[in-house]
């Protein structure tokens, strides 16, 4: 059998000056430039958004964005924050139907999962296809809008920011699939013991599920954190408007970052640019925190679902 | 400590201790009903257990995407505010005709399947790309793929609204970044939100950015299952790494290929909402490459346009895109049927 790379030699080999590990260093070399330069692809606008937000305005509008502040200034973070109120009920309001939608969805989810997961449930295969069915087919946007304005009366309210996306089909799925691995037995045993299906649920299969409900839980938490078209179609009260939906108000009328008077204290005209940019930063920066650390989990779950083909 | 000092269970049906016994002969005698909750045997008293279980997500379900399917009859009705869904009148077909009458329909349906033919070959070129690149490094640097990870799923998780401001900030005709880069090199400034001919170009680059780290996921995870002896042959015959890739990588790749690329093509008809309305800035000019039916939908119900024609072309959706998924799946199962859907 081979051994290791470095004894082993390929019988015909074209003439070359380099051995077969150098031209390997190389080859691997020019992979990790190609990496790097897509790496930096991918974050260069993050880059330049954060420092057009440490730019002055007039070399904004002289020299236009650019990748670092000709001009390093505070000055738009200073306007923000000389009346952040705007900003905080902003990220109250998405903080709140973050973690509600998160909490309540997984719990409600992982709940129907774990009943459909059960193989002595007689429900089962009739609650499954009602599941399955809604990821094939959908009423639409339009009578989802009705039936949440007109029947339900939900505008303007913080259920109207939570509730409509909070149980999907898919989620469920694969937290179903998820409890499926897990040993009947254990369940079985915990029965002969006395134990009740709740007792069963809550103190020994979610214990055994943290990895599961880690991965469906980062996917509910970006969902609700990224959603900006909920709030578009239902939210008219400013105070209840979520975080993206915020930016993009602003994104045409800047305005709305506040309507005092501290702009003529400064003397100056409202730093536009600069403060539409301090903005993004202000709303992207806990995402990127946070990713960081659910990164793990999201490629999980897309090996979990990508390989499954469901 | 437990309420009763001992579960009823085989061993204990001999001791007497009043109410243990009296539940366990209930459970084992079907005559015997126990007037505690009154269920009548623990198979019923599990089944019960389960749906309470599942009921909340259910509620949510049949409310959220049930109900709403009931309302797909507004696409037969002259919408009127005032009347609602139920009591406008029955028109038939009459929204159809309209939508496919003056094209609008066509429009829409063309512009969503070619960026989505774009999206679906540039992502498959991009995230295989990506993967193969990723792979090569996976036994020397480790750290150093996280990082690139980190890097590559950045663009995920960042919303569109954000991704628009991203994109203004090159595309912006008086600031940004392109046009500034276009005068010095004494090109012409091009007011990139005003011609729409640019956008399917602009929208698909920006897809793969968003996508392509998520995307190559699936496929390095293949890559990585592959035997390794297949390349261990190759070694020996000499072949070098490219051919490697051509003749062994990408034939044993085909199957998860062809399985990504089928569950793309049965969701054809649908867009992602964000990136044709946020990242466009919802430009009227760009609306001749860039409305698909997604975004005319959406829309027609914020701007409260004749719903019923709205409606007309979400069903319209809905309906074609059920047919080509379970098209699509057919298919699948023909093939390989561990990943059908169903």
């Amino acid at each position: 059998m081979i051994t290791t790379q470095s004894t082993f030699r390929p019988a015909p080999q074209p003439a070359s000056r380099l051995s077969y590990q150098g031209r390997e260093k190389i080859n691997r070399g020019m992979i990790h430039g190609i990496m790097v330069l897509v790496s930096l692809m991918m974050v260069l606008p993050l880059i330049e958004v954060i420092s057009v937000s440490f730019s002055q305005e007039q070399d904004i509008a002289k020299y236009g964005y650019t990748l670092i502040p000709r001009h390093f200034t505070l000055a738009a973070y200073q306007y923000i924050f000389s009346d952040p109120s705007t900003i905080i009920d902003a990220y109250g309001v998405t903080f709140a139907v973050t973690v509600l939608g998160t909490g309540f969805g997984l719990l409600f989810s992982s709940m129907l999962a774990y009943s459909l997961a059960r193989r002595d449930y007689e429900l089962r295969r009739p609650i499954s296809l009602i599941l399955f069915f809604t990821l094939l087919f959908s009423g639409g946007m339009v009578p989802s809008y009705i039936l949440v304005t007109q029947y339900l009366h939900l505008q303007d309210t913080l259920l109207a920011l939570i509730l409509p996306g909070m149980i999907s089909a898919w989620n469920v799925l694969l937290l179903r699939a998820f409890f499926s691995a897990l040993p009947q037995e254990l369940i079985d045993a915990a029965k002969i013991d006395g134990a009740s299906e709740w007792r069963i649920f809550f103190q020994m299969v979610i214990p055994l599920s943290t990895p599961a409900l880690a991965t469906i839980g980062s996917f509910m938490l970006l969902m609700y954190w990224n959603d900006w078209s909920t709030a578009l179609l239902y939210i008219n009260n400013q105070q209840l408007y979520p975080l993206q939906y915020l930016l993009y108000q602003i994104s045409s009328n800047i305005d709305f970052i506040s309507n005092n008077a501290t702009a003529s204290s400064y003397n100056i005209t409202v730093p536009v640019e600069s403060v539409r940019m301090a903005m993004v930063v202000i709303a992207t920066g806990p995402i990127v925190f946070v990713f960081l650390f659910l990164q793990r989990y999201f490629v999980r779950g897309i090996t979990l679902g990508g390989l499954k083909g469901d | 400590m437990a309420k009763r000092a001992l579960k009823p269970s085989p061993a204990n049906e001999h001791i007497g201790l009043g109410g243990d016994t009296i539940l366990y002969r209930s459970l084992i005698d079907p005559k015997r009903n126990n007037k505690r909750t009154g269920i009548s045997s623990p198979r019923m008293q599990r089944n019960f257990t389960l749906l309470l279980m599942g009921a909340p997500a259910l509620l949510m379900i049949v409310v959220f995407a049930y109900l709403p399917m009931i309302g797909i009859i507004i696409a037969f009705k002259g919408y009127k505010d005032a009347l609602g869904i139920f009591d406008s009148p029955w028109i038939g077909f009459q929204n159809f005709a309209f939508l496919f009458g003056t094209g609008e329909i066509w429009r829409i349906t063309y512009n969503t399947i070619y960026m989505n033919v774009l999206f679906i070959v540039s992502g498959l070129i991009g995230a295989i790309f990506i993967a193969l690149l990723l792979n090569e490094l996976r036994d020397h640097s480790r750290i150093l793929i996280k990082v690139y990870q980190s890097a590559l799923f950045f663009p995920n998780f960042v919303s569109w609204v954000v991704v628009s401001y991203f994109v203004f900030a090159y595309l912006n005709a008086d600031t940004g970044t392109l046009n500034h880069i276009f005068q010095g090199l004494g090109l012409h400034p091009i007011d990139w939100y005003s011609e729409p001919q640019y956008w399917p170009w602009i929208l698909t680059i920006v897809s793969l950015w968003k996508g392509v780290g998520i995307g190559s996921v699936t496929y390095l995870a293949s890559i990585v299952s592959l035997n390794p002896e297949y390349f261990e042959a190759a070694r020996l015959d000499g072949a070098g790494k490219l051919r490697q890739i051509w003749y062994i990588t990408l034939p044993l790749l085909r199957p998860i290929i062809v399985i990504v690329l089928l569950l793309n093509i049965g969701n054809i008809l649908h867009s992602d909402l964000g990136l044709f309305y946020q990242v466009t800035r919802n430009q009227a000019p760009l609306y001749s490459t860039t409305d698909v039916i997604e975004t005319f939908v959406f829309r027609s119900l914020i701007n409260l346009g004749n719903l019923g024609m709205t409606g007309a072309a979400s069903l319209y959706q809905s309906l074609f895109g059920l047919v080509l998924v379970m098209t699509v799946n057919w298919i699948i199962r023909r093939i390989n049927p561990d990943y059908a859907l169903f």
